[in-house]
């Protein structure tokens, strides 16, 4: 990351593609700002997007090439409904990337289990690209995917050739399936029952709704994962995204400047309280 | 040739049964098969059995007019199908259904509770099986209600 000025002044840069994912989830491709000032980013870390005149949303970048940057928006107000209407051409304000990121250092030579829920895929997405690129360097990956429905899936070409590809374990489930749905059904964590996996070599990274990420990490560490290797990305509204307003102030930590991403023993006594 | 017993030690859901148990119990197994669309277990028909999966996928469904089938969950190898064996009246709540080929293992109801009558330490410790992965199911079943992925929770 460079300046201040790349931190709290947008970038203007073009929408190369946008591609719909789901009937409400779009994927943007970004150019790159020109001349290297600004880092790739890596997994876990996200930009402020402002579609002009409509206001910023912090959005997760969704993989991690280095030439470019690729969102994937679910539209849920009006900063993500006008991001979901930008086509290729278009200009958007970006300021980023933000955010600590998953623990790719610490995941190297160790089990991962990746569990996703609905839009949480997007954020761990660039983590499976990472691993798949350096296949060596870890250990089994684990992807456990929840959706609300077989429509309702992301990047379904990708998982396709994940699930074919034999690099990973991948198991897909759905909360409500439909008539042409032969998959698994029922929430995510039904999936973690079997996996095997040593728990003491087992690092955990996952994303979704709050109330899905406890379940999942109580399973897991009632498993024998420890807590400090059970890593949550959480979400609040970020303003600055820099660590100066306290719009995303969560406790004690600002979730912009010392997150997304946290050990679940960091943040779980925050997750109990209600008024945070 | 492997005998029932060690058969069914080898199922995740009997890890740790001791050999004693495990011969105990495996006089009341058998193999089954199930093809593709078969049913398994009809909604309101006695619990007559429980099975351990092997392999296949099962889907656990309930019938609502003008809806059809509604798959409810679906199962796959190394879990558990059935829980109201054990629970008067002794009456499936769902159908389960056969998605794949389905080989399992299937335990007479009568049998086990005779059983487990006879021998409270043995139903204890086949309780102490069936009650963490019930609740985990009651669990995921609270949380697949909430409808998490489509509202913003």
């Amino acid at each position: 990351m460079s300046g201040a000025s790349t931190k709290l002044a947008p970038m203007p840069l073009r929408v190369l593609s946008s591609t719909r994912e789901t009937a409400d989830s779009m994927t943007l491709v970004l150019e790159r700002p020109p001349g290297g000032s600004v880092g790739p980013g890596a997994p876990g870390q996200f930009n402020m997007l402002y579609p002009f005149g409509i206001g910023e949303a912090a959005i997760s970048l969704s993989s991690d090439t280095a030439d470019r940057f690729v969102h994937t928006i679910r539209g849920v107000g009006a900063v993500s409904d006008a991001l979901g209407r930008l086509r290729p051409g278009d200009t958007l304000g970006v300021r980023g990337p933000f955010g600590n990121g998953w623990p790719m250092e610490r995941a190297r030579g160790r089990t991962l289990v990746l569990v996703a829920g609905g839009i949480g895929l997007a954020p761990l997405r660039p983590v499976i690209h990472a691993v798949l690129r350096d296949r060596s360097a870890y250990g089994k990956l684990f992807v456990f995917y929840g959706a609300r429905s077989p429509r309702e899936r992301l990047y379904v070409g990708e998982l396709e050739r994940w699930q074919a590809g034999g690099a990973m374990d991948l198991s897909v489930t759905v909360d409500f399936g439909d008539a042409n749905w032969a998959g698994r059904v029922g929430f995510v964590t039904a999936l973690l029952g079997h996996a095997q996996f040593d728990p003491a070599e087992t690092l955990l990274m996952t994303c979704g709704p709050e109330v899905m990420m406890r379940a999942v990490a109580n399973q897991m560490i009632g498993r024998g994962v420890a807590p400090g290797d059970v890593y949550v990305s959480l979400e609040r509204n970020m303003k600055c995204a820099a660590g100066l307003c306290g719009h995303c102030q969560f406790g004690s930590i600002f979730i912009c400047k010392d997150g997304p991403v946290f050990t679940y023993d960091r943040v779980e006594h925050l997750l109990r309280v209600r008024e945070i | 040739m492997k005998s029932m017993a060690d058969l069914i030690r080898e199922h995740p859901f009997l890890a740790g049964l001791s050999d004693e148990y495990c011969e105990l119990v495996a006089g009341c197994a058998k193999n089954v098969v199930f093809e593709p669309g078969s049913y398994i277990i009809r909604e309101g028909q006695p619990a007559g059995q429980f099975h351990l999966l092997r392999e296949g996928q099962v889907s656990l469904e309930v019938y609502a007019p003008r809806r059809g089938s509604i798959v409810l969950q679906t199962l796959g190898a190394n879990d558990i199908l059935g829980a109201s064996w054990i629970v008067p009246p002794y009456r499936w709540t769902s159908d389960a259904r056969a998605v794949e080929r389905v080989r399992a293992f299937a335990f007479d109801a009568t049998c086990l509770r005779g059983k487990c009558e006879a021998d409270p330490a043995l139903g204890y410790a086949l309780m102490k099986r069936f009650v963490p992965i019930i609740l985990q199911r009651v669990t995921a079943a609270r949380m697949q209600s909430l409808d998490l992925y489509g509202a913003s929770v």
